[in-house]
């Protein structure tokens, strides 16, 4: 167990290897109950949301979710969310663990006019079933017709008899839900889906697969890969910047779409290590004989049997088969820009 | 659970003698404390090492570890085969997965480690 944003977390249950490759093959169990949950209501809810997120809420119809963040008015994300539109006037924003008490402060100081904000974190446990398998194993235990709730598209119903919220999404690039549930139901609910999953490999995973299964996928993780000294267009995240004009006005739209056009002048990029070696977390990053940076996640990937790393580089060279270094231990070890995302599920 | 012909460091080495040979690895408390093994570093044959330098680093998908030598000595051979292999570090960390040979300056250097019984007492406090 680790300390983790204030919580105690298995960084593994059976073995890092063995989770990740079973989320990757068949299906793997998360609590997550870490994350931090807001709900946002009232007439004014949309239009406040709208102003404090990047991507275009208005977009997204009742039972719909999107990934978003909190940009501030350099462009930089105060946090990476994800927004649920449960009704009309009611959402919920689910943010990182460790700035739970940031992200209040920011978005209170935002003004929600004509709308309630407030911390339900802590009336949500948060289980994710993720993997190949995750639909087959959930279907026996809930009413709901999963078939019907598509990638991003969440529902409120039961499972096992706990009244939730069964969301398609995840943080590990495979097909999977998750699951928000208070806590009096979490424990029952996990012990459901082990369970009911055991005989198609269903098993517990922890923070270690989370990370490792993530970096394939290209997925971000704050304070790592982005924070208040990244744009989202240097993040890579100009996907989730709306321009709409129905959306209008927000934190740090100047900005991010001035890089939008023009670009930015520094670029995360994914890479592999062409040497011998893991290149870390915190790594110095050496392109020529010029530092430029260092390793904003770095791992061994078990899927891809390959280490893989994500860095800020030179926009002009941060395209794919650019050449670089990363110091581990001393000595310069060689890198190459690849396409990302590194892993991609079969469809 | 750990050998008793073996001779045992804080840092987790074992060292098997044999003659003025020291075979060297980490032990199977260590393995577990790094999880899944993917890389690992030996030196080159022919170095020479004090009592605690440093002679290679073995990663977990998760951890970074440095290996620190237990005795004094030359390093003679490596378990080349083992880089290859660093998973077998988790499957059998007293055997097959050795990690350097070295010739000991001082045979009776063994004296200041552990024997297989101390080190058993050793890893349960520091479990704790």
């Amino acid at each position: 167990m680790v300390p983790f944003g204030g919580w105690e977390m298995p960084v593994e249950y059976s073995g890092l290897i063995a989770e990740h490759m079973a989320v990757r093959e068949k299906a793997g169990l998360f609590d997550v109950s870490h994350m931090g949950e807001f709900e946002v209501e009232g007439r004014g809810a949309l239009g406040f949301l709208e102003r404090v997120t990047a991507n275009h809420v208005g977009k997204l119809v009742p039972g719909q979710a999107q990934y978003s963040a909190l940009p501030d008015e350099r462009g930089c994300p105060i946090d990476d969310v994800i927004v649920y539109r449960r009704a009309e006037e009611r959402f919920l924003v689910v943010v990182n663990a460790a700035n739970i008490d940031k992200d209040l402060a920011w978005l209170q100081s935002q003004g929600p006019n004509g709308c309630t904000l407030r911390d339900r974190s802590d009336e949500f446990a948060l289980i994710a079933l993720q993997g190949p398998k995750a639909e087959e194993i959930l279907r026996p235990l809930t009413p709901i017709d999963l078939a019907s709730v598509a990638f991003y598209r969440f529902a409120e119903g039961e499972v096992a008899g706990a009244p939730l919220i069964v969301a398609r999404t995840g943080y590990t690039g495979e097909d999977g839900f998750e699951l928000f549930v208070a806590p009096e139901h979490a424990e029952a609910l996990w012990t459901a889906l082990l369970e009911a999953g055991g005989p198609q490999g269903l098993v517990p995973a922890g923070l270690g697969a989370r990370d490792t299964l993530r970096l394939e996928a290209r997925m971000l993780l704050y304070g790592n890969d982005m924070d208040e000294t990244t744009t989202l267009i240097e993040a890579g995240l100009g996907w989730i910047v709306s321009l709409d004009e129905h959306k209008g006005e927000f934190n740090g739209r100047a900005v991010l779409a001035e890089q939008k056009a023009s670009g930015a002048p520094r670029k995360l990029a994914g890479f592999e290590v062409v040497g011998r070696g893991i290149a870390r977390h915190g790594y110095k990053v050496v392109l020529g004989d010029e530092a430029v940076g260092e390793v904003t996640s770095g791992s061994y990937a078990p899927f891809l049997r390959k280490n893989i790393g994500l860095c800020y580089l030179p926009a002009p060279r941060a395209a794919a088969g650019t050449e670089f270094d990363v110091e581990i231990r001393g000595h310069r070890v060689a890198a190459r820009v690849v396409p990302t995302p590194f892993y991609k599920r079969p469809r | 659970m750990y050998p008793e012909e073996f001779r045992y460091s804080k840092d987790h080495e074992w060292i098997g003698v044999d003659g003025d040979r020291g075979r060297i690895g980490i032990t199977d408390y260590a393995q577990k404390q790094l999880g899944d093994v993917v890389f690992l570093e030996l030196p080159e044959v022919g170095r020479t090492l004090a009592a605690g330098d440093q002679f290679g680093t073995v990663e977990s998908v998760k951890a970074v570890s440095e290996l620190y030598s237990p005795v004094a000595g030359e390093v003679v051979e490596i378990n080349s085969a083992l880089a290859a292999k660093p998973e077998a570090i988790n499957q059998d960390p007293h055997g097959e997965a050795w990690m350097i040979v070295v010739r000991l300056k001082d045979p009776a250097a063994l004296d200041g480690l552990m024997d297989a019984k101390a080190y058993g007492a050793f890893v349960e406090s520091e479990a704790r």
